[in-house]
């Protein structure tokens, strides 16, 4: 480890406060647990510690070595060469902190880009900087209805086809609040449908979520769920793939209050899970009440344009506990990725990149319904993604797939136990026609001997 | 501006003026002084709520800094000044007067003795500013 601080300096400072020795400051520690038993291999040199991780690298596969299917919430996009070029360049990679809008303009700028791209596509008025990732905008959104409603509504809904990872974030995120209830997504006879939504929503519910396409690939017309949500009251958020508004018409189009979203399908990698981006946008309405973090344009002293971080009396350093967010970060680097992907891609690329997904997708669908034992689930239009039965559980299909380097569908009986047996399988611009044919194949060969 | 003869003050810069059980709240000149221009305001009751001595009743924003106000007293929210939501320019122009915030009925009236009449307040403002 790197300490800046020399032998002379520590000692110095020890004396100031009146301790002989570093061990000094630890005394309030209980002494067994003081220095613990790290159980931690020898020291090794900067050239055996790189061998040793790229040995555990190697021994990953990546979706450059299989022909990846797996989607249910974050996709395998093309990523265009510059968005890395540029996102490595010094000034944007190491870039603090935007406080001090004198020395942050390229990166003022550029978040400020981003929010008017992510309102762009969503339909919203403004949108934030951005959160961590798809699941925390969605607790946010929730926490933003909570302080708009200041804690007299006490209900939320949200669609079982809501990501279960975003419904187990909100649901962390409200475990100290007594009087929220969280309803809408319990275990239901056959799929839920909007009207379904529409009987849970009364006049103490907060918040509606829904997720366009939902979870289950299914896009659904939201505008009578919207028109109810709203003559009780309510605010309705809905989570959105980005990716999928290059084709669809933006939520804004039936209504919707917050738009939230993963961003990683915008020129981010897959990772492992991560590193990813938080899309999230609403209404002017609720612009006093935006998690997280803000930039707007302005004008200097000499009527120069400039950006600095604007409304920040929401924000936590300034309201203390009666924020509406602790969060007054956002994701810088990677929300730049997708500006900069956006940018490139454009309005067009972005329509030519959906409507890629949706033919390959639906060809695939189509291919697979085709083999026998496999069945189409019919849930109406979709986009990228699709349910198919398949005749034996997903987990040992897809065991049989890595074999032949295919990277299978998601398993649905893992969140959904009524769906055993249920893949759920994401086709993007990635998987030429020779790959889903060969995944039709292989699905045949591995199925039926 | 010279604090009105006929209100009461609290240690935390609201006024209340009384005629007969209704009580009539805002912010003192003091106040929105300190606080600088005012940008937003949000009425935290409404109308019915019953609310407690010490609670927020109104959350104000300038471009220095974000505020709670807190009501002096107890009682029943009669009316709000809705106006002000828009007009929140008034809180800095006439903060006696068409800046008023909030009209309760008191739940307590006995608790109007423990705040100051305006030459109290007036003197614990400069005490302040020293």
């Amino acid at each position: 480890m790197f300490i800046p601080n020399t032998e002379a300096d520590r000692k110095e400072m020890l004396e100031k406060i009146g301790l002989s020795k570093i061990e000094d400051l630890f005394v309030d520690v209980p002494e067994k647990f003081r220095y613990p038993d790290l159980n931690l291999p020898d020291a090794v040199s900067e050239m055996e510690a790189l061998q040793n991780l790229s040995d555990l690298a190697i021994a990953n596969d990546s979706t450059e070595d299989l022909i990846c299917f797996l989607g249910a919430g974050a996709y395998n996009h093309y990523i265009p060469a510059s968005v890395d070029a540029i996102i490595t360049r010094g000034e944007f990679l190491t870039a603090y902190t935007p406080y001090q809008p004198e020395v942050s303009q390229g990166t003022l700028q550029a978040i400020f880009e981003y929010q008017s791209l992510v309102a762009s596509l969503t339909g919203m008025d403004v949108s934030n900087a951005s959160h961590y990732d798809g699941a925390t905008a969605a607790a946010e959104a929730c926490v933003l209805a909570f302080h708009h409603f200041r804690g007299k509504r006490t209900k939320f809904v949200l669609s079982r086809y809501v990501h279960p990872h975003y419904r187990e974030t909100i649901k962390t995120y409200f475990q100290g609040y007594e009087k929220i209830k969280i309803i809408g997504d319990e275990k239901l006879e056959g799929f839920q449908s909007t009207e379904d939504l529409v009987k849970l929503v009364d006049n103490d519910t907060a918040i509606v979520y829904v997720q366009y396409p939902d979870f289950l690939g299914r896009i659904q017309n939201f505008k009578s769920l919207a028109d109810h949500v709203h003559s009780m009251g309510a605010i309705l958020a809905v989570s959105v793939n980005p990716i999928s508004l290059g084709l669809l018409k933006p939520p804004s189009e039936f209504d919707a209050d917050i738009v939230t979203g993963e961003g990683q399908p915008l020129g981010i990698p897959l990772s492992f899970g991560g590193p990813y981006l938080g899309l999230f946008a609403t209404k002017n309405q609720f612009i006093r009440k935006l998690s997280g973090r803000l930039v707007g344009e302005t004008v200097d002293g000499k009527g120069n344009k400039g950006y600095v971080l604007t409304l920040t009396a929401r924000e936590q350093h300034i309201r203390r506990e009666k924020a509406t967010s602790n969060i007054c970060t956002n994701q810088g680097l990677i929300a730049l990725a997708s500006t900069v992907y956006m940018s490139l891609v454009g309005k067009h690329g972005l329509k030519q990149v959906a409507k890629l997904n949706y033919d390959k997708a639906h060809y695939a669908a189509d291919q697979i319904s085709k083999i026998k034992g496999f069945e189409l689930i019919d849930l109406g239009p979709f986009f990228n993604e699709f349910v198919v039965r398949s005749p034996i559980p997903t987990k040992e299909l897809n065991a049989l797939l890595l074999d032949y380097d295919i990277l299978g569908g998601y398993d649905l009986s893992i969140d959904y136990p009524e769906l055993a047996n249920h893949m759920l399988i994401a086709v993007t611009e990635m998987n030429s026609k020779d790959d889903i044919d060969y995944l039709v194949e292989i699905l045949e060969e591995v199925t039926n001997d | 501006m010279s604090n009105p003869s006929n209100f009461k003050f609290a240690k935390t810069d609201e006024w209340v003026s009384v005629e007969e059980n209704l009580a009539t709240i805002g912010v003192s000149d003091y106040a929105q002084s300190q606080l600088s221009d005012i940008v937003y305001l949000e009425f935290l009751v409404e109308p019915g709520d019953d609310f407690s001595k010490g609670d927020s009743i109104v959350t104000l924003e300038s471009v220095k800094a974000a505020a709670d106000v807190s009501s002096p007293v107890s009682g029943k929210v009669v009316e709000v000044n809705e106006k002000l939501s828009d007009d929140f320019e008034a809180v800095n122009a006439d903060p006696f007067g068409r800046a008023w915030m909030v009209k309760v009925e008191l739940s307590d009236p006995s608790e109007l003795d423990s705040l100051m009449t305006a030459d109290e307040y007036t003197k614990y403002c400069e005490e302040r500013d020293h």
